[in-house]
């Protein structure tokens, strides 16, 4: 009983510490992971709900299709990634590590086989001189050896950068640690969103779960404003905001600027420019097509009135000079969006100083009421997303730790050369971990070095 | 002179190049190798001036910005990329018939971008200010110039390799010009060894961004998803070479998958999915 339990426990062992899973799960992530960048992810857009089978879209709302990078088989995924990773490692370390710790000093028949080139040649002097020649060479050129002698004869080991060994442990452990800090991340902290009026202040934010949750402290729009470029592309949306403690503004936050790109961030919790608008009221009169019976009109920010005629309508947009966008036109414009009782929905701009535009449109469309706009009182408000994560630096550490150890496995080499002194010869091999081919050349190199200093044979 | 005019000049020059190479891999005269060589480098230095020329060119607008701000501008400093890792190759390890294989890359790019795309020089919107761009960009973009040269040389790899268990490989012919497999499989490594470790910085750049400028370092929009297959492909490629069955063509073959999907992370995932990254938006 106890012998399956424990072939059992032996196998299960085997199968988390073996590279073919770790390919498995690798290729199976990077499969994986692209059906949530066909299908959409989170709020579903209306138009493909509508376009999707309602059979369809129970399959993979019960598969979790929607939320995939969150469902329950997505996370296990990362979860066996971890524990082969944790696995690897622990089967792995305990070799290298005695690799770096216990080098093989002696310079054995068995080591010399396992070398590749290894080169012997007789030396001069007696055993005792030559060896300390020989430590002198490796010294200047490689490395201080470790001199040992036994089996009646010298042995020396030179080693340089052995933890390099390590650089992979380091790579591993990093990506653990990156998954520690997102855990860190959703566990304690969140992402919200906010609306502030110019010169409202708010001191509570709506989370992405629709969950209100108290900053502690208030925050303040004091101005919002939006520049363009004089081809009419947008330029910068900026945000004017102060901090308030029990309602006492905090000095060094007090008319902050936020830009996109360029946030605040206070007490670990950041602001970020992302939308904005008008929430004022814009002023229209409306008269008959031949200019009778004016009534006056306000529409409040994105709400929607209703004309004389039965049509309604609301303002998509508006400027107060609407010559950057159409040459030899001046003043105030807004462009509506009317909805006929018929159905019909069209979007027009109206204008301020030019009341026979308005006209002539109106005219074009036969019957319809001629819209005037008169200009509009402006508050804007900001749309700010607000985010908080105390995991974040662990992320950055377990990058930074990625990156370090990434370029040391690649590029670090641990060398080691051995040397033996014996029965009037010397022999001398080594390896490294990488780079094969430029560790030959170094090796021949300092084994003809070695051979002329030693051998008492003249220098070509 | 102008930018533009250098930006065509370079596209002839990758086509000569390529052309000479052709003509060397089919004739095995030494000297059209070295002429193809030259051809582009030659190109890569017309390239070189016409990027800065350009980067001037835009402050003279107004708009200054680096030019990395576009899907035109990028297309043409991928092909910039590709043709300085092959060079960089060249200089260390002189298999000139790499070139055949990897300077057919660089001239699809530039001749797309000079024909097939809008070269005007725009201001910055505002998502796109910032000095995070730069960074990365240039990581992601020389990461991916790597896989282009490993995809290249996986290609020779899978030639030879067919060729030689097929047994009809006569050794004066075409394939005695290749490298030998041993090697072809080394520098399919070395160079997947310098484009992995600049795909994880543009990818840790990319989230350093995205954290500074919207408050999460990750968010699952497509083009992250996609860099992350990417990543893990080649990330299972490094761990091929320890596991048995895995070694040699497959390995091969995991280096042109990845490829694939590099270009579609890069350019697909703009066509075909939507998402946060403003690259080939069409406008
Ligand atoms: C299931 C997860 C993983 C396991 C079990 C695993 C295991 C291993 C093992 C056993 C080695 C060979 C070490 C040696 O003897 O030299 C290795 C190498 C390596 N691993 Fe992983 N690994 C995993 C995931 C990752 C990931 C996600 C990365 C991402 C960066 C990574 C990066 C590396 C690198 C860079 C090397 C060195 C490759 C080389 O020197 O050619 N590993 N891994």
């Amino acid at each position: 009983m106890t012998h399956t339990k424990n072939d059992f426990l032996h196998s299960l062992w085997d199968f988390f510490c073996s590279l073919k899973l770790t390919m498995a799960l690798l290729i199976g992530l990077a499969l994986i992971s692209i059906i949530g960048t066909i299908i959409p992810q989170g709020n579903l857009p209306p138009e493909y709900v509508q376009q999707i089978s309602p059979a369809k879209l129970k399959l993979y709302t019960s598969l979790g299709f929607f939320d995939m990078y969150h469902s329950w088989w997505f996370i296990l995924l990362l979860y066996l990634l971890t524990v082969n990773l944790v696995a690897c490692s622990i089967k792995r370390l305990p070799h290298i590590w005695k690799i770096i710790k216990n080098p093989v000093t002696i310079f054995d028949s068995s080591l010399e086989k396992s070398l590749p080139g290894v080169v012997s040649f007789p030396h001069k002097d007696g055993a005792a001189i030559a060896k300390d020649k020989v430590a002198e060479v490796l010294k200047s050129e490689f490395a201080a050896p470790l001199v040992t002698e036994a089996e009646g004869g010298w042995h020396l080991f030179a080693q340089k950068t052995p933890w390099c060994r390590l650089a992979v442990y380091c790579v591993h452990l990093s990506v653990i640690i990156i998954f520690i800090g997102a855990i860190i991340g959703s566990a304690f902290g969140y992402k919200g969103f906010v609306t502030i009026m110019e010169g409202e202040t708010v001191s509570k934010v709506m989370s992405r779960s629709n969950k209100e949750i108290d900053l502690g402290f208030s925050l303040r729009c004091e101005q919002f404003s939006v520049t363009h470029y004089p081809s009419g592309a947008p330029k910068e949306f900026k945000s004017i905001l102060t901090v308030l403690e029990n309602g006492q503004p905090v000095p060094d936050y007090t008319n902050a600027r936020v830009i996109v790109n360029d946030p605040l961030n206070y007490k670990g919790i950041t602001f970020y420019q992302s939308s904005y608008g008008n929430a004022g009221n814009y002023f229209f009169t409306v008269t008959d097509l031949n200019g009778k019976n004016p009534v006056s009109l306000t529409v409040a920010g994105q709400a929607s009135v209703n004309l004389p005629d039965g049509s309604s309508m609301h303002v998509i947009e508006a400027t107060k000079d609407v010559s950057q966008f159409a040459a030899g036109l001046t003043g105030p414009a807004a462009q509506v969006e009317l909805h006929a009782p018929n159905g019909k929905t069209e979007s027009f701009v109206v204008y301020a100083n030019h009341p026979e535009l308005n006209i002539q449109h109106a005219q074009q469309h036969g019957s319809g009421p001629v819209i005037h706009y008169r200009g509009a009182q402006e508050r804007m408000y900001t749309g700010l997303q607000v985010a908080k994560d105390p995991g974040v630096e662990v992320v950055w550490l377990g990058c930074l730790l990625m990156v370090v150890g990434i370029y040391a496995a690649f590029f670090m080499s641990h060398r080691r050369v051995w040397v033996r002194i014996q029965n009037g010869a010397v022999t001398i091999g080594g390896n490294a971990s990488k780079n094969q081919a430029g560790f030959q050349l170094f090796m021949e190199r300092l084994a003809s070095k070695l051979k002329t200093d030693l051998s008492g044979e003249e220098k070509p | 002179m102008t930018s533009s005019l250098l930006f065509n000049v370079t596209t002839f020059a990758y086509l000569i190049s390529m052309l000479l190479f052709f003509a060397f891999l089919a004739s095995r005269t030494k000297v059209l190798g070295t002429a193809g060589m030259l051809a582009a480098y030659a190109g890569l230095l017309a390239q070189t001036v016409a990027i800065g020329l350009r980067w001037k060119e835009s402050y003279d607008l107004g708009v200054g910005h680096a030019p990395l701000s576009n899907l035109y501008e990028s297309v043409v400093f991928f092909a910039w990329t590709i043709v300085l890792i092959y060079a960089l190759l060249d200089i260390k390890y002189r298999y000139r018939v790499i070139g055949a294989f990897v300077m057919p890359f660089a001239l699809l790019g530039m001749a797309w971008a000079q024909l097939g795309l809008n070269t005007g020089i725009e201001p910055l919107v505002p998502a796109l200010q910032s000095n995070w761009l730069l960074y990365h960009v240039i990581t992601c973009f020389l990461g991916y110039a790597a896989f282009a040269v490993a995809c290249g040389i996986s290609i020779m790899y899978l030639i030879k390799a067919a060729c030689e268990s097929g047994g009809e490989c006569s050794s004066g012919g075409i394939m005695a010009m290749f490298p030998p497999i041993k090697v072809l499989d080394d520098l399919n490594y070395r160079a997947i060894m310098v484009g992995f470790p600049l795909l994880t910085l543009g990818i840790i750049t990319g989230a350093a961004w995205a954290n500074y400028a919207w408050g999460t370092y990750w968010s699952w929009d497509p083009k992250e998803t996609w860099s992350l297959i990417v990543w893990f492909v080649y990330a299972a490629f490094l761990h091929a070479r320890f596991t048995r069955g895995w070694v040699g063509k497959r390995a091969a073959w995991l280096s042109i998958i990845g490829f694939a999907a590099t270009i579609f992370c890069y350019l697909g995932v703009n066509l075909f999915l939507s998402g946060l990254h403003s690259y080939g938006g069409g406008k």
